[in-house]
Protein backbone atom coordinates (compact mmCIF):
# COMPACT_ATOMS: atom_id res chain seq x y z
CA UNK A 1 0.00 0.00 0.00
CA UNK A 2 1.43 3.09 -1.29
CA UNK A 3 0.70 6.67 0.02
CA UNK A 4 1.70 9.18 -2.57
CA UNK A 5 2.66 12.69 -1.63
CA UNK A 6 -0.91 14.39 -2.66
CA UNK A 7 -2.66 11.55 -0.85
CA UNK A 8 -0.37 12.84 2.37
CA UNK A 9 -1.35 16.08 1.69
CA UNK A 10 -5.10 15.19 1.38
CA UNK A 11 -5.53 13.49 4.81
CA UNK A 12 -2.93 16.01 6.52
CA UNK A 13 -5.85 18.87 5.50
CA UNK A 14 -8.37 16.64 6.72
CA UNK A 15 -6.81 16.31 9.96
CA UNK A 16 -6.13 20.20 10.32
CA UNK A 17 -2.19 19.48 10.09
CA UNK A 18 -0.06 22.00 8.18
CA UNK A 19 3.26 20.16 7.14
CA UNK A 20 6.33 21.22 5.54
CA UNK A 21 7.65 19.86 2.52
CA UNK A 22 10.13 17.71 4.14
CA UNK A 23 7.31 16.32 6.47
CA UNK A 24 5.41 15.51 3.71
CA UNK A 25 7.68 14.00 1.98
CA UNK A 26 8.60 11.40 5.16
CA UNK A 27 5.00 10.69 6.48
CA UNK A 28 4.18 9.78 3.28
CA UNK A 29 6.86 6.60 3.41
CA UNK A 30 6.71 6.38 6.63
CA UNK A 31 2.96 6.13 6.58
CA UNK A 32 3.23 3.82 3.38
CA UNK A 33 5.30 1.38 5.15
CA UNK A 34 2.60 1.08 8.19
CA UNK A 35 -0.10 0.31 5.69
CA UNK A 36 1.98 -2.04 3.81
CA UNK A 37 2.29 -3.83 7.94
CA UNK A 38 -1.44 -2.84 8.97
CA UNK A 39 -2.63 -5.04 5.37
CA UNK A 40 -2.22 -8.36 6.67
CA UNK A 41 -5.32 -8.03 8.92
CA UNK A 42 -6.98 -8.76 5.56
CA UNK A 43 -5.23 -12.58 5.52
CA UNK A 44 -7.63 -13.28 8.12
CA UNK A 45 -11.64 -14.35 7.02
CA UNK A 46 -13.69 -12.63 9.80
CA UNK A 47 -16.94 -12.36 7.65
CA UNK A 48 -18.60 -14.15 10.23
CA UNK A 49 -17.07 -12.43 13.10
CA UNK A 50 -18.15 -9.59 15.08
CA UNK A 51 -16.47 -6.30 15.79
CA UNK A 52 -15.07 -5.62 19.82
CA UNK A 53 -15.53 -1.94 19.94
CA UNK A 54 -14.65 -2.00 23.60
CA UNK A 55 -12.87 -5.59 25.86
CA UNK A 56 -14.85 -4.07 28.96
CA UNK A 57 -18.02 -5.66 30.81
CA UNK A 58 -19.80 -3.71 30.74
CA UNK A 59 -21.60 -1.88 27.59
CA UNK A 60 -24.44 0.12 28.87
CA UNK A 61 -24.97 4.06 28.71
CA UNK A 62 -25.30 6.00 32.17
CA UNK A 63 -27.76 8.05 32.61
CA UNK A 64 -28.11 10.84 35.45
CA UNK A 65 -30.70 13.32 36.42
CA UNK A 66 -29.68 16.74 34.10
CA UNK A 67 -28.98 19.10 37.43
CA UNK A 68 -26.52 21.48 38.13
CA UNK A 69 -23.28 20.60 39.50
CA UNK A 70 -20.09 22.39 41.19
CA UNK A 71 -17.97 23.16 38.11
CA UNK A 72 -14.33 24.24 38.05
CA UNK A 73 -13.33 27.85 38.84
CA UNK A 74 -14.18 29.55 36.02
CA UNK A 75 -11.06 32.32 36.05
CA UNK A 76 -9.11 29.06 36.22
CA UNK A 77 -10.56 27.48 32.99
CA UNK A 78 -10.29 30.62 31.42
CA UNK A 79 -6.27 31.29 32.23
CA UNK A 80 -5.88 28.51 30.08
CA UNK A 81 -6.77 30.36 26.78
CA UNK A 82 -5.21 32.46 25.03
CA UNK A 83 -7.76 35.23 24.37
CA UNK A 84 -9.94 35.84 26.55
CA UNK A 85 -12.69 38.69 26.78
CA UNK A 86 -15.83 39.77 29.00
CA UNK A 87 -15.27 36.16 31.53
CA UNK A 88 -15.65 34.12 27.77
CA UNK A 89 -13.25 32.76 25.30
CA UNK A 90 -12.73 34.61 22.10
CA UNK A 91 -12.93 32.79 19.18
CA UNK A 92 -12.96 33.84 14.99
CA UNK A 93 -15.82 33.91 13.22
CA UNK A 94 -16.98 30.84 11.36
CA UNK A 95 -19.89 32.04 8.97
CA UNK A 96 -17.57 34.53 7.33
CA UNK A 97 -15.00 33.25 6.58
CA UNK A 98 -16.55 30.01 4.84
CA UNK A 99 -19.07 31.85 3.34
CA UNK B 1 19.28 11.07 54.86
CA UNK B 2 19.23 10.24 51.18
CA UNK B 3 19.48 6.44 52.25
CA UNK B 4 15.69 7.26 53.11
CA UNK B 5 14.66 7.23 49.70
CA UNK B 6 16.32 3.45 48.89
CA UNK B 7 13.27 2.11 51.04
CA UNK B 8 10.72 0.45 49.94
CA UNK B 9 7.41 2.26 50.25
CA UNK B 10 6.30 -0.46 52.68
CA UNK B 11 8.64 0.11 54.53
CA UNK B 12 9.04 3.97 54.53
CA UNK B 13 5.18 3.56 55.28
CA UNK B 14 5.85 1.29 58.76
CA UNK B 15 8.88 4.08 59.41
CA UNK B 16 6.49 6.89 59.52
CA UNK B 17 3.99 5.07 62.09
CA UNK B 18 6.96 3.98 63.99
CA UNK B 19 7.85 7.95 64.35
CA UNK B 20 12.01 6.83 62.78
CA UNK B 21 11.37 10.20 60.70
CA UNK B 22 8.68 12.93 59.43
CA UNK B 23 6.96 12.98 55.94
CA UNK B 24 9.16 16.19 56.07
CA UNK B 25 11.95 14.30 56.21
CA UNK B 26 11.32 11.48 54.13
CA UNK B 27 9.86 14.07 51.71
CA UNK B 28 13.20 15.93 51.88
CA UNK B 29 15.16 13.14 51.42
CA UNK B 30 13.95 12.38 47.94
CA UNK B 31 13.89 16.42 46.64
CA UNK B 32 17.44 15.38 47.59
CA UNK B 33 17.95 12.44 45.62
CA UNK B 34 15.87 14.08 42.62
CA UNK B 35 18.56 17.04 42.75
CA UNK B 36 21.48 14.70 42.89
CA UNK B 37 20.06 12.54 40.09
CA UNK B 38 17.99 13.87 37.67
CA UNK B 39 20.74 15.54 35.73
CA UNK B 40 21.57 12.79 34.37
CA UNK B 41 17.97 10.64 34.35
CA UNK B 42 16.00 13.33 33.41
CA UNK B 43 12.45 11.84 34.97
CA UNK B 44 10.58 14.93 35.90
CA UNK B 45 9.25 17.15 33.89
CA UNK B 46 8.39 19.11 37.24
CA UNK B 47 9.75 18.78 40.24
CA UNK B 48 7.05 20.23 42.97
CA UNK B 49 8.98 20.52 45.79
CA UNK B 50 6.92 23.18 47.28
CA UNK B 51 3.93 21.45 47.09
CA UNK B 52 5.36 18.57 47.99
CA UNK B 53 6.92 20.00 51.68
CA UNK B 54 3.29 21.28 52.16
CA UNK B 55 1.86 17.64 51.21
CA UNK B 56 4.18 16.03 54.07
CA UNK B 57 3.21 18.83 56.67
CA UNK B 58 0.02 17.93 56.06
CA UNK B 59 0.56 13.73 56.29
CA UNK B 60 2.54 14.47 59.40
CA UNK B 61 -0.39 16.03 61.13
CA UNK B 62 -2.49 13.44 59.36
CA UNK B 63 -0.03 10.62 60.93
CA UNK B 64 0.38 11.85 64.69
CA UNK B 65 -3.57 11.53 64.57
CA UNK B 66 -3.56 8.20 63.85
CA UNK B 67 -5.43 5.69 61.05
CA UNK B 68 -3.82 7.11 58.08
CA UNK B 69 -3.57 5.45 55.13
CA UNK B 70 -0.27 3.42 53.93
CA UNK B 71 -0.15 6.06 51.57
CA UNK B 72 0.23 8.78 53.70
CA UNK B 73 3.34 10.80 53.99
CA UNK B 74 4.46 8.89 50.74
CA UNK B 75 5.94 10.84 47.77
CA UNK B 76 5.10 9.31 44.20
CA UNK B 77 5.28 10.72 41.12
CA UNK B 78 2.76 11.27 38.08
CA UNK B 79 3.02 10.98 34.39
CA UNK B 80 2.10 13.78 33.17
CA UNK B 81 -0.70 12.88 31.24
CA UNK B 82 -2.77 13.10 34.68
CA UNK B 83 -4.43 16.12 35.33
CA UNK B 84 -2.87 17.97 38.54
CA UNK B 85 -5.03 21.14 38.85
CA UNK B 86 -3.28 24.53 39.22
CA UNK B 87 -0.02 22.01 38.48
CA UNK B 88 1.44 22.05 34.32
CA UNK B 89 0.05 19.19 32.85
CA UNK B 90 1.92 18.76 29.09
CA UNK B 91 1.16 15.14 27.92
CA UNK B 92 4.90 15.39 26.70
CA UNK B 93 3.14 17.80 24.16
CA UNK B 94 4.42 21.44 22.50
CA UNK B 95 0.83 21.90 22.07
CA UNK B 96 0.34 21.64 26.01
CA UNK B 97 2.88 23.73 27.17
CA UNK B 98 1.77 25.97 30.29
CA UNK B 99 -1.53 24.32 30.81
CA UNK B 100 -2.65 24.08 34.22
CA UNK B 101 -5.49 22.06 34.41
CA UNK B 102 -8.73 23.14 36.73
CA UNK B 103 -9.27 20.09 38.18
CA UNK B 104 -7.46 16.94 39.49
CA UNK B 105 -7.75 13.61 38.28
CA UNK B 106 -9.73 10.99 39.37
CA UNK B 107 -6.46 8.88 40.52
CA UNK B 108 -5.26 12.12 41.83
CA UNK B 109 -8.03 12.89 44.45
CA UNK B 110 -7.68 9.30 45.27
CA UNK B 111 -4.38 9.72 45.78
CA UNK B 112 -5.30 13.19 48.35
CA UNK B 113 -7.59 11.48 49.87
CA UNK B 114 -4.55 8.92 51.26
CA UNK B 115 -2.39 11.85 51.99
CA UNK B 116 0.23 10.93 49.56
CA UNK B 117 2.72 13.36 48.66
CA UNK B 118 3.39 15.10 45.16
CA UNK B 119 7.07 15.17 43.95
CA UNK B 120 6.36 15.65 40.79
CA UNK B 121 5.47 15.10 37.12
CA UNK B 122 7.23 12.54 34.97
CA UNK B 123 7.46 12.74 31.32
CA UNK B 124 6.46 10.57 28.99
CA UNK B 125 6.75 10.74 25.41
CA UNK B 126 4.00 13.15 23.71
CA UNK B 127 0.54 11.74 24.45
CA UNK B 128 1.69 8.76 25.43
CA UNK B 129 2.75 7.77 21.86
CA UNK B 130 5.82 5.39 21.91
CA UNK B 131 7.78 3.14 23.30
CA UNK B 132 11.25 5.00 24.12
CA UNK B 133 10.07 8.41 25.96
CA UNK B 134 12.31 9.93 22.76
CA UNK B 135 8.93 11.36 21.39
CA UNK B 136 8.71 14.06 24.39
CA UNK B 137 8.89 17.33 23.35
CA UNK B 138 10.66 18.19 26.29
CA UNK B 139 13.84 16.01 27.16
CA UNK B 140 15.10 12.22 26.59
CA UNK B 141 14.91 10.05 30.20
CA UNK B 142 17.84 8.02 30.24
CA UNK B 143 17.32 4.75 31.96
CA UNK B 144 18.73 4.94 35.61
CA UNK B 145 20.86 1.21 35.29
CA UNK B 146 22.27 2.41 31.69
CA UNK B 147 22.57 5.69 31.15
CA UNK B 148 22.92 6.22 27.69
CA UNK B 149 20.10 3.83 27.24
CA UNK B 150 16.06 4.69 26.47
CA UNK B 151 13.72 3.51 29.92
CA UNK B 152 11.52 2.43 27.61
CA UNK B 153 7.92 4.11 27.39
CA UNK B 154 5.65 5.80 27.48
CA UNK B 155 5.34 5.47 30.88
CA UNK B 156 9.11 6.15 30.88
CA UNK B 157 9.74 9.01 33.10
CA UNK B 158 7.73 7.06 35.55
CA UNK B 159 9.60 4.19 35.47
CA UNK B 160 12.80 5.84 35.57
CA UNK B 161 12.02 7.57 38.77
CA UNK B 162 10.81 4.79 40.54
CA UNK B 163 13.82 2.80 39.44
CA UNK B 164 16.40 5.56 40.50
CA UNK B 165 14.69 6.01 43.80
CA UNK B 166 13.34 9.58 43.22
CA UNK B 167 9.72 8.13 44.15
CA UNK B 168 8.73 5.26 46.07
CA UNK B 169 6.10 4.77 43.49
CA UNK B 170 4.77 6.54 40.20
CA UNK B 171 1.38 6.44 38.16
CA UNK B 172 1.46 5.67 34.50
CA UNK B 173 -0.65 4.79 31.93
CA UNK B 174 -1.07 1.94 30.00
CA UNK B 175 -2.66 1.29 26.12
CA UNK B 176 -0.27 -1.02 24.89
CA UNK B 177 2.68 -1.56 27.09
CA UNK B 178 3.68 1.74 28.31
CA UNK B 179 3.51 0.50 31.89
CA UNK B 180 4.96 -2.57 31.72
CA UNK B 181 7.62 -2.32 29.19
CA UNK B 182 9.41 0.57 30.48
CA UNK B 183 9.00 -0.95 34.38
CA UNK B 184 10.48 -3.92 32.24
CA UNK B 185 13.32 -1.76 30.62
CA UNK B 186 14.21 -0.17 34.19
CA UNK B 187 13.94 -3.46 36.40
CA UNK B 188 10.44 -2.30 38.45
CA UNK B 189 7.15 -3.82 38.91
CA UNK B 190 4.88 -2.24 36.83
CA UNK B 191 0.91 -3.06 36.74
CA UNK B 192 -1.58 -2.50 34.06
CA UNK B 193 -5.01 -3.34 35.89
CA UNK B 194 -7.94 -4.94 34.01
CA UNK B 195 -9.92 -1.94 31.78
CA UNK B 196 -12.09 -0.24 33.97
CA UNK B 197 -10.51 -1.15 37.26
CA UNK B 198 -9.10 2.37 37.52
CA UNK B 199 -11.03 5.79 35.97
CA UNK B 200 -9.74 7.06 33.07
CA UNK B 201 -11.24 10.89 34.57
CA UNK B 202 -8.62 13.38 34.15
CA UNK B 203 -6.17 11.53 32.38
CA UNK B 204 -5.62 13.10 28.38
CA UNK B 205 -7.02 10.63 26.29
CA UNK B 206 -5.33 8.51 23.71
CA UNK B 207 -7.21 5.65 22.64
CA UNK B 208 -10.14 5.67 25.09
CA UNK B 209 -11.03 1.51 24.09
CA UNK B 210 -7.64 0.56 25.66
CA UNK B 211 -5.78 3.31 28.30
CA UNK B 212 -5.66 2.62 31.62
CA UNK B 213 -4.00 4.11 34.70
CA UNK B 214 -1.77 2.23 36.43
CA UNK B 215 1.20 1.78 39.37
CA UNK B 216 5.13 1.14 39.21
CA UNK B 217 6.64 0.51 42.22
CA UNK B 218 9.82 -1.69 43.89
CA UNK B 219 8.09 -4.40 44.78
CA UNK B 220 4.85 -5.84 44.31
CA UNK B 221 3.54 -5.19 47.62
CA UNK B 222 4.11 -1.77 47.16
CA UNK B 223 2.36 -2.00 43.54
CA UNK B 224 -0.42 -3.74 45.45
CA UNK B 225 -1.18 -0.18 47.94
CA UNK B 226 -1.20 1.88 45.43
CA UNK B 227 -3.76 -0.13 43.09
CA UNK B 228 -5.82 -0.61 45.95
CA UNK B 229 -5.93 3.22 46.80
CA UNK B 230 -6.69 3.99 43.33
CA UNK B 231 -9.19 1.83 42.23
CA UNK B 232 -12.77 2.15 42.15
CA UNK B 233 -16.21 3.23 40.26
CA UNK B 234 -16.11 6.56 39.33
CA UNK B 235 -19.25 7.93 38.42
CA UNK B 236 -17.23 10.51 35.81
CA UNK B 237 -15.94 7.52 33.80
CA UNK B 238 -18.85 5.38 32.94
CA UNK B 239 -16.62 2.40 31.60
CA UNK B 240 -15.49 2.02 35.30
CA UNK B 241 -16.37 -1.10 37.17
CA UNK B 242 -19.27 -1.54 39.76
CA UNK B 243 -16.79 -4.79 40.99
CA UNK B 244 -15.97 -4.23 44.90
CA UNK B 245 -11.97 -3.75 45.13
CA UNK B 246 -10.28 -6.49 46.80
CA UNK B 247 -7.56 -6.31 49.27
CA UNK B 248 -4.59 -6.40 46.78
CA UNK B 249 -2.37 -6.62 49.53
CA UNK B 250 -3.29 -9.74 51.18
CA UNK B 251 -3.77 -11.60 47.73
CA UNK B 252 -0.35 -11.00 47.73
CA UNK B 253 0.43 -13.80 50.76
CA UNK B 254 -1.72 -16.33 48.33
CA UNK B 255 1.29 -18.44 47.04
CA UNK B 256 1.18 -19.99 43.28
CA UNK B 257 0.87 -23.71 44.72
CA UNK B 258 -1.23 -25.36 42.40
CA UNK B 259 -1.43 -21.91 39.86
CA UNK B 260 -1.61 -23.05 36.58
CA UNK B 261 0.50 -21.08 34.08
CA UNK B 262 -0.10 -21.09 30.95
CA UNK B 263 3.23 -20.13 28.15
CA UNK B 264 2.15 -19.01 24.67
CA UNK B 265 4.74 -20.80 22.24
CA UNK B 266 3.84 -17.24 20.30
CA UNK B 267 5.78 -15.15 22.58
CA UNK B 268 8.49 -17.26 22.73
CA UNK B 269 9.80 -16.26 18.96
CA UNK B 270 13.34 -16.13 16.73
CA UNK B 271 14.52 -12.71 16.94
CA UNK B 272 14.34 -12.06 20.48
CA UNK B 273 17.11 -11.49 22.93
CA UNK B 274 18.31 -15.11 24.35
CA UNK B 275 19.09 -13.03 27.72
CA UNK B 276 15.58 -12.21 27.65
CA UNK B 277 14.19 -15.77 27.13
CA UNK B 278 16.87 -17.10 29.86
CA UNK B 279 15.60 -14.86 32.51
CA UNK B 280 12.26 -15.41 31.64
CA UNK B 281 12.54 -19.42 31.37
CA UNK B 282 14.04 -19.23 34.55
CA UNK B 283 11.52 -17.20 36.13
CA UNK B 284 8.76 -19.66 35.25
CA UNK B 285 11.17 -22.64 36.57
CA UNK B 286 10.96 -20.55 40.10
CA UNK B 287 7.18 -20.30 39.74
CA UNK B 288 6.62 -24.00 39.03
CA UNK B 289 9.66 -25.23 41.66
CA UNK B 290 7.35 -23.19 44.18
CA UNK B 291 4.11 -25.37 43.09
CA UNK B 292 3.08 -23.63 39.91
CA UNK B 293 1.93 -26.24 37.19
CA UNK B 294 3.39 -24.82 33.96
CA UNK B 295 0.42 -25.78 30.74
CA UNK B 296 2.09 -25.11 26.98
CA UNK B 297 -0.57 -22.74 25.35
CA UNK B 298 -1.44 -21.39 22.35
CA UNK B 299 -2.73 -17.77 21.48
CA UNK B 300 -2.79 -18.23 18.03
CA UNK B 301 -4.13 -14.50 16.65
CA UNK B 302 -0.80 -13.04 18.52
CA UNK B 303 0.94 -11.74 15.05
CA UNK B 304 -2.04 -10.14 14.51
CA UNK B 305 -1.78 -8.04 17.27
CA UNK B 306 0.62 -5.46 16.44
CA UNK B 307 -1.65 -4.62 12.94
CA UNK B 308 -4.84 -4.38 14.84
CA UNK B 309 -3.65 -2.60 17.45
CA UNK B 310 -1.75 0.46 14.96
CA UNK B 311 -5.36 0.33 13.03
CA UNK B 312 -7.74 0.93 15.99
CA UNK B 313 -5.29 3.44 18.30
CA UNK B 314 -4.51 5.51 15.13
CA UNK B 315 -8.33 5.83 14.43
CA UNK B 316 -9.29 6.65 18.33
CA UNK B 317 -6.66 9.34 18.20
CA UNK B 318 -7.44 10.67 15.47
CA UNK B 319 -10.89 11.57 17.01
CA UNK B 320 -9.62 11.78 20.46
CA UNK B 321 -7.03 14.62 19.48
CA UNK B 322 -9.30 16.46 17.26
CA UNK B 323 -9.94 18.89 20.91
CA UNK B 324 -6.40 20.40 20.49
CA UNK B 325 -7.02 23.50 18.69
CA UNK B 326 -5.16 26.27 20.97
CA UNK B 327 -8.27 27.80 21.91
CA UNK B 328 -9.42 26.90 25.13
CA UNK B 329 -5.85 25.92 26.09
CA UNK B 330 -2.55 25.13 24.68
CA UNK B 331 -0.46 27.13 22.54
CA UNK B 332 -2.12 29.09 19.28
CA UNK B 333 -0.55 30.00 16.10
CA UNK B 334 -1.89 32.39 13.63
CA UNK B 335 -3.69 32.18 10.12
CA UNK B 336 -5.10 33.68 7.24
CA UNK B 337 -8.44 31.57 7.93
CA UNK B 338 -9.88 29.68 11.24
CA UNK B 339 -9.58 26.58 9.27
CA UNK B 340 -5.52 27.97 8.91
CA UNK B 341 -4.95 28.59 11.98
CA UNK B 342 -6.04 25.53 13.67
CA UNK B 343 -3.61 23.72 10.79
CA UNK B 344 -0.94 25.46 11.90
CA UNK B 345 -1.53 25.37 15.53
CA UNK B 346 -1.64 21.36 15.24
CA UNK B 347 0.88 21.35 12.74
CA UNK B 348 3.66 23.49 15.20
CA UNK B 349 2.56 21.86 18.45
CA UNK B 350 2.28 18.24 17.80
CA UNK B 351 5.50 16.15 17.31
CA UNK B 352 6.17 13.69 14.44
CA UNK B 353 5.03 10.19 16.08
CA UNK B 354 1.63 11.93 17.29
CA UNK B 355 1.25 13.77 13.18
CA UNK B 356 1.96 10.13 11.82
CA UNK B 357 -0.83 8.15 14.16
CA UNK B 358 -3.31 11.26 13.83
CA UNK B 359 -3.16 10.88 10.06
CA UNK B 360 -2.84 7.05 10.01
CA UNK B 361 -6.30 7.08 11.56
CA UNK B 362 -7.79 9.89 9.85
CA UNK B 363 -7.01 8.19 6.80
CA UNK B 364 -8.18 4.66 7.90
CA UNK B 365 -11.56 6.52 9.24
CA UNK B 366 -12.09 8.06 6.11
CA UNK B 367 -14.46 6.69 3.35
CA UNK B 368 -14.00 4.12 1.44
CA UNK B 369 -11.67 2.72 3.79
CA UNK B 370 -13.60 2.52 6.95
CA UNK B 371 -14.64 -1.03 6.53
CA UNK B 372 -11.15 -2.57 5.66
CA UNK B 373 -9.32 -0.89 8.12
CA UNK B 374 -11.32 -0.30 11.49
CA UNK B 375 -14.17 -2.50 11.07
CA UNK B 376 -11.63 -5.92 9.81
CA UNK B 377 -9.64 -4.82 13.22
CA UNK B 378 -12.30 -4.73 15.47
CA UNK B 379 -13.04 -8.11 14.03
CA UNK B 380 -9.43 -9.22 14.49
CA UNK B 381 -9.21 -7.95 17.87
CA UNK B 382 -12.67 -10.36 18.59
CA UNK B 383 -10.32 -13.35 17.66
CA UNK B 384 -7.64 -12.18 19.91
CA UNK B 385 -10.16 -11.53 22.46
CA UNK B 386 -11.29 -14.92 22.05
CA UNK B 387 -7.71 -16.58 22.03
CA UNK B 388 -7.58 -15.46 25.59
CA UNK B 389 -10.62 -16.53 26.71
CA UNK B 390 -9.95 -20.13 25.11
CA UNK B 391 -6.63 -19.95 27.22
CA UNK B 392 -8.19 -19.26 30.67
CA UNK B 393 -10.68 -21.98 30.33
CA UNK B 394 -7.10 -23.90 30.75
CA UNK B 395 -5.03 -21.98 33.32
CA UNK B 396 -5.43 -19.22 36.07
CA UNK B 397 -2.15 -16.63 34.41
CA UNK B 398 -0.12 -16.30 31.40
CA UNK B 399 3.37 -15.86 31.77
CA UNK B 400 5.69 -14.37 28.88
CA UNK B 401 7.89 -12.00 28.37
CA UNK B 402 7.44 -8.09 28.68
CA UNK B 403 9.74 -6.98 25.85
CA UNK B 404 11.48 -8.83 23.09
CA UNK B 405 14.54 -6.52 23.85
CA UNK B 406 16.53 -5.18 27.29
CA UNK B 407 16.88 -1.71 26.86
CA UNK B 408 17.89 -0.32 23.54
CA UNK B 409 20.27 2.79 23.33
CA UNK B 410 19.35 5.77 22.56
CA UNK B 411 18.48 6.85 18.93
CA UNK B 412 18.21 3.11 18.00
CA UNK B 413 14.88 3.22 16.66
CA UNK B 414 13.66 6.74 16.26
CA UNK B 415 14.29 6.95 12.30
CA UNK B 416 11.51 3.59 11.99
CA UNK B 417 8.35 3.77 13.01
CA UNK B 418 7.83 -0.06 12.44
CA UNK B 419 11.01 -1.38 14.74
CA UNK B 420 9.62 1.07 17.36
CA UNK B 421 6.75 -0.19 17.38
CA UNK B 422 7.83 -4.00 17.68
CA UNK B 423 9.33 -2.92 20.95
CA UNK B 424 5.78 -3.45 22.10
CA UNK B 425 4.95 -6.33 20.19
CA UNK B 426 4.36 -8.89 23.96
CA UNK B 427 2.62 -6.43 25.28
CA UNK B 428 0.14 -4.97 22.95
CA UNK B 429 -2.70 -8.09 22.50
CA UNK B 430 -3.62 -7.86 26.49
CA UNK B 431 -5.24 -4.78 26.86
CA UNK B 432 -6.89 -5.35 23.69
CA UNK B 433 -8.55 -8.16 25.69
CA UNK B 434 -8.66 -5.43 27.89
CA UNK B 435 -7.01 -7.90 30.63
CA UNK B 436 -4.40 -7.16 33.28
CA UNK B 437 -0.74 -7.81 33.42
CA UNK B 438 1.73 -7.20 35.41
CA UNK B 439 5.60 -6.82 34.93
CA UNK B 440 8.06 -8.51 37.14
CA UNK B 441 11.99 -8.80 37.82
CA UNK B 442 12.74 -11.97 36.47
CA UNK B 443 16.78 -12.04 36.00
CA UNK B 444 18.34 -11.88 39.31
CA UNK B 445 21.69 -10.09 38.33
CA UNK B 446 22.71 -7.47 36.29
CA UNK B 447 22.79 -8.52 32.65
CA UNK B 448 24.97 -7.72 30.07
CA UNK B 449 23.19 -4.43 29.13
CA UNK B 450 23.19 -4.28 33.01
CA UNK B 451 19.24 -3.82 32.53
CA UNK B 452 16.92 -6.32 33.73
CA UNK B 453 15.22 -8.64 31.61
CA UNK B 454 11.36 -8.86 32.64
CA UNK B 455 8.21 -11.61 32.83
CA UNK B 456 4.77 -10.64 32.25
CA UNK B 457 1.82 -12.39 33.65
CA UNK B 458 -1.38 -11.84 32.38
CA UNK B 459 -4.36 -13.18 34.38
CA UNK B 460 -8.07 -13.31 33.39
CA UNK B 461 -10.45 -10.03 33.74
Amino acid sequence: MQLDRAQTAHVAWLARLSLTDAELERFAGQLSSILTHIQRLGELDVADIAPTAMASESDRNVTRPDEPRPASPREEILANAADVEEGSVRVRAILEETA
Amino acid sequence: MSELSALTLEQAAAGLRAREFSSVELTQAVLDRIGSVEPDVRAYLTVTADEALTNARAADQRLRNGGASLLCGIPGGIKDLIATRGIQTTAGSRILEGFKPPYNAFVIEQLRRDGYVLAGKCNLDEFAMGSSTENSAYQVTHNPFALDCVPGGSSGGSAAAVAAEEAFFALGTDTGGSIRQPASLCGVVGLKPTYGRVSRWGVIAMASSLDQVGPLARTVRDAAIVLGCIAGRDELDSTSTTRPVPDYLSACERGVKGLRVGVPKEYFIDGMEPAVEQAVRAAIAELVRQGAVPVEISLPHTDYALPTYYVIVPCEVSANLARFDGIRYGVPQPGETMWEAYANTRGSGFGAEVKRRIMLGTYALSAGYHDAYYVQAQKVRTLIKRDFEEAFEQVDVIACPASPSTAFPIGAKTEDPVQMYLADIFTLAIPLAGLPARAYEAASEWSHSQCRERLQVGGAQ
